[in-house]
């Protein structure tokens, strides 16, 4: 059982943070971060929660499919920097849209959009009732970055994005990986006021070792989407887009020169959103449903790859 | 053979004439950063059938040559 997707949609903050603005706060400047990291821009919320970005983008794709919201039989979504710990994100949601359905979370950071495709294509298999469903990946990255760290607060950004799945046989195949850790990244919580805890207290902001996660990602992109291939009997010419988690831009060229296609091949829009981490995905896809660049019946790549560490990979036809 | 290919790469990264890199060449001097560095290790890895691990003290093309040729034993 799986699904096809029948709209999508994105939300990002107004205000636009370029790099000269962050080269008044840290020691970088604007040359190296396009050059390096492939980011000119990012959105910065300003007044809106993680869950009121969400709540645009699943409005977007509400409205994109053309369905009724009560249409929705379950609503799954992702972050890792919502303003609340409970409700979950998907129960904000839920109420935002004033639904009843079913609600829960997924937690895989920047991949999990594709774990969000996954438990949807499990539902629609345990429920046969089931029709629709939402899922949704936002963050508000800028309310766990450290903005005295230049090698982090470079990267991120915030926005949202969404897609409505309905009942259908256009999600072919997926692999999923897990190799779980918390050295190469990792976002602790605060610990709290309890006087009788005594451990020392980690800064509650993305901690990451640039190479160890580069290494990780380039490897991760590059066998994922090998295997898709592979197992699919098909050749990177029968795939008309790949959709990477947009974390950096030389993960992604070095990923298309080991893989040795083109990075033409590869959608990318790091340049205006830096890495919006579970919601980059989505709003990839959004943008590239709506450029007119994408067919239905074209077949697509999407591939994540983040925190946990964890990375997946799904092949979808459109 | 390891050091003709460590220049290659570094010539190619940095759009250097790999006449210019000798063993000495600190990777500092040729103004690559560690991405860079791990872009490099992981091409020997794969070319080398090694695990190679950038550690801050190899910081020159002889070192770097040096950690690869006995990886490689």
């Amino acid at each position: 059982m799986s699904f096809r997707i029948i709209g999508t949609g994105m939300y990002v903050p107004p205000k636009v943070v370029t790099n000269d603005d962050l080269s008044k706060i840290v020691d970088t400047n604007d040359e190296w971060i396009s050059k390096r990291v492939g980011i000119k821009e990012r959105r910065i919320s300003e007044n809106e929660f993680a869950s009121e970005m969400g709540l645009k983008a699943a409005q977007q794709a509400i409205a994109d499919s053309g369905i009724n919201p009560e249409e929705i039989d379950a609503i799954f979504a992702a972050t890792v920097s919502g303003e609340t710990s409970s409700p979950s994100m998907a129960c904000m949601l839920q109420n935002g849209l004033g639904l009843s359905c079913m609600a829960m979370d997924i937690s895989a950071a920047c991949s999990a959009f594709i774990f969000l495709l996954e438990t949807a294509a499990a539902f629609f298999g345990l429920h046969k009732e089931y029709q629709k469903i939402l899922v949704v990946g936002t963050e508000r990255m800028s309310g766990i970055t450290d903005y005295a760290d230049r090698s982090t607060c470079i990267i991120f950004g915030d926005g949202a994005g969404a897609a409505i799945l309905e009942r259908g046989e256009n999600y072919l195949d997926s692999v999923i990986s897990v190799d779980g850790g918390d050295s190469v990244i990792k976002i602790p919580h605060t610990v709290g006021s309890c006087p009788w805890f005594t451990r020392e207290t980690e800064s509650p902001y993305v901690h990451m070792q640039g190479q160890e996660t580069f290494k990780y990602a380039v490897t991760a992109l590059s066998q994922d989407v090998t295997t898709l291939l592979e197992r699919n009997s098909l050749t990177m010419e029968d795939i008309a887009w790949i959709v990477p988690h947009q974390a950096n831009k030389r993960i992604i060229d070095f990923a298309a020169k080991r893989l040795g296609v083109s990075k033409e091949k590869f959608f990318c829009n790091i340049e205006k959103y830096g890495n919006t981490s579970s919601a980059s995905v989505p709003i990839a896809l959004h943008e590239l449903a709506k450029s007119g660049q994408l067919h239905r019946g074209d077949k697509l790549i999407l591939c994540a790859f983040g925190g946990g560490l964890s990375n997946a990979a799904c092949l979808i036809e459109w | 053979m390891v050091q003709e290919r460590i220049i290659e790469l570094l010539a190619e990264a940095t759009a250097t004439d790999a006449a210019e890199i000798t063993a000495d060449t600190a990777f500092a001097d040729l103004g690559i950063d560690s991405l860079d560095l791990t872009e490099m290790a992981m091409q020997l890895e794969e070319e080398f059938g090694i695990e190679l691990e950038m550690k801050p003290e190899i910081d020159t093309v002889g070192k770097l040559t040096e950690v690869v040729e006995s990886l490689k034993g």
